[in-house]
């Protein structure tokens, strides 16, 4: 039996500092199709994990349970020493403003400028106009905002439409509003999907060199096998709702990834 | 040499549940122009009368506009009662399309009743709701913008729903994992969204509560509409003819202004 196959060992991964994300027996059921089932597992923090899994194997529908944009149906989930599930709408508010997320697609509000958006990252804690457009936000709150659009070398885009930026800059820009949310945690969806192999590449580096310039936690899903493999420190596998792999990326390598992929969409 | 490809049937084959449904509406066609349309020679003999020497469009020229200047000011009357009752309505109608939108609404009994309100809204026509508004304020104009500003909150309020439904839920999505509260995240993510839509909506709006408050008049809620149907009681055709043209300059410079309006910001 190939090793990458192997069952999980649900902890592997947590470290002597405690974890910052403890998922366990967690379920989410759609319409009576069961698309998470049992899943236990731990990240620790200052880590990179990377997600992997065939189409539909419940990769996304995990990241959004994790923070309840989707209501996980069983199971508890204890992120940055919260215990998710049991949060108030106002306090699980609070605790969304610790957790960026880089989406598959930007998802950023097309008619506004670059700046008008990473301003929006404020919202987490910020309210009111202030919050909502670059014109009506406090010199501090515009301030940082540049610091963030320079972090990712879009300082001198500030003005423009962000719809009249290509794809990368985009997603730069949404990195931008994810580091204004100042989080501590950083779920990444795809982040590298929609662009050509070098932008992705780029991105990618980005966001990992935040995350260690910064001693974030990621948790992002992948489809690229190399940059699972350059932008990880740990790889989880999920297959039919299940954690099926669990491994340090230094004992993996692409072949044995592209089995695992294969053995899934087979089955 | 190979067979040529024969064309598909010109018509598709209708099922018998179909034949009828188009037969019954044929027959609800055939029904209304026999029950309501005028007979022929009666609309000839009408059209005879109104350009004979004593007819009524004969007496309309030349246009009377000896009294342009109290015209003029009732005219700016109507536009006035048409931008307030337009302002109002449309503010208004945010609050209730917000409430009536499938992602926005916090409850489907709120969404549903402000779908049922904004529905009735814009069913019942504005000059009964102008005959309403007279009972509670009385006559003039106060009676006209109210009777406006509930149109606008039936008509902006669905189109704003509308467009507010078809806006990509992506952003929305990232604000709410933000941590953004609800108004942020419609404030910020679904407005700038809806903004080419909204601003087309309400500028048909103005363009529909001008000609509308025109009307309004006749039934007292004031506005050129009062002198319009005095001169037609006088048979003071002549000016009426003359509160004609000058509505139809009115409409039209209001028309041009909105296109112009759209041009620049969508």
């Amino acid at each position: 039996m190939n090793a990458h196959l192997a069952p999980a060992n649900a902890l592997s991964g947590s470290t002597k500092l405690g974890p910052v994300l403890v998922v366990s027996d967690l379920a989410k059921t759609f319409d009576d199709r069961r698309i998470l089932s049992g899943l236990d597992f731990a990240l620790a923090p200052g880590q990179s994990t990377a997600l992997i899994g065939a189409n539909g194997s419940g990769k996304s529908t995990l990241l959004k349970c994790l923070i309840r944009l989707i209501e996980p149906t069983e199971g508890k989930i204890e992120m940055l020493g919260r215990d998710v599930r049991a949060l108030a709408p106002r306090d699980l508010r609070a605790f969304r403003a610790q957790v960026g997320i880089v989406w598959q697609r930007h998802n950023l509000v097309p008619r506004l400028s670059v700046l008008s958006n990473v301003i929006h990252g404020v919202q987490s804690r910020l309210s009111g106009p202030r919050a909502w457009f670059q014109a009506l936000a406090p010199a501090e709150v515009r301030a940082e905002a540049m610091l963030c659009l320079d972090r990712v070398g879009l300082a001198d885009r500030a003005v423009a439409r962000v719809d009249s930026l290509s794809g990368g800059q985009q997603q730069r820009v949404a990195i931008a509003r994810m580091l204004m949310q100042r989080p501590a945690f950083i779920l990444a969806d795809e982040p590298d999907a929609s662009l050509d192999p070098q932008t992705g590449e780029e991105v990618m580096a980005l966001l990992l060199s935040l995350v260690r310039e910064k001693g974030l936690s990621l948790l992002m899903i992948s489809h690229r096998l190399e940059h699972t493999l350059e932008f990880s420190d740990r790889i989880l596998g999920l297959a039919q709702g299940r954690i099926a792999l669990d491994l340090p990326t230094a004992d993996a390598d692409a072949a044995g990834l592209r089995r695992f992929f294969d053995h899934e969409e087979a089955s | 040499m190979t067979d040529l490809p024969v064309p598909p049937a010109r018509f598709s084959h209708r099922s018998l549940s179909e034949y009828v449904a188009i037969l019954l509406v044929l027959a609800l066609v055939v029904s209304s122009l026999a029950a309501t349309a005028p007979a022929l020679d009666k609309l000839s003999r009408g059209i005879a009368r109104l350009f004979a020497p004593s007819g009524m469009l004969m007496q309309m020229f030349p246009p009377d506009f000896s009294r342009i200047v109290p015209i003029s000011w009732k005219l700016l009357e109507t536009l006035q009662m048409a931008v307030a009752g337009c302002f109002l309505g449309l503010l208004l109608a945010i609050p209730f399309a917000i409430l009536a939108t499938d992602r926005l609404s916090p409850h489907p009994v709120v969404r549903h009743t402000a779908r049922g309100v904004i529905a009735l809204f814009r069913t019942v026509p504005d000059l009964v709701w102008a005959i309403i508004f007279i009972i509670i304020v009385g006559l003039g104009p106060a009676a006209g913008v109210m009777a406006i500003m509930v149109d606008k909150i039936g008509f902006a309020g669905r189109f704003f729903a509308e467009a507010m439904e078809e806006t990509d839920p992506g952003p929305q999505d990232a604000m709410r994992a933000i941590g953004a509260s609800r108004l942020g995240t419609i404030v910020s993510s679904v407005f700038p969204a809806c903004l080419p839509s909204f601003t087309a909506t309400s500028l048909f709006a103005l363009e529909k509560s001008v000609r509308g408050s025109a009307a309004l008049g006749l039934v007292g809620a004031g506005g050129i509409g009062v002198d319009l149907k005095v001169a037609f009681d006088l048979f003071n055709y002549d000016e009426a003819l003359a509160i004609i043209l000058m509505m139809l300059v009115l409409v039209i410079a209001v028309e041009q202004g909105s296109g112009w309006i759209r041009r620049k910001l969508i």
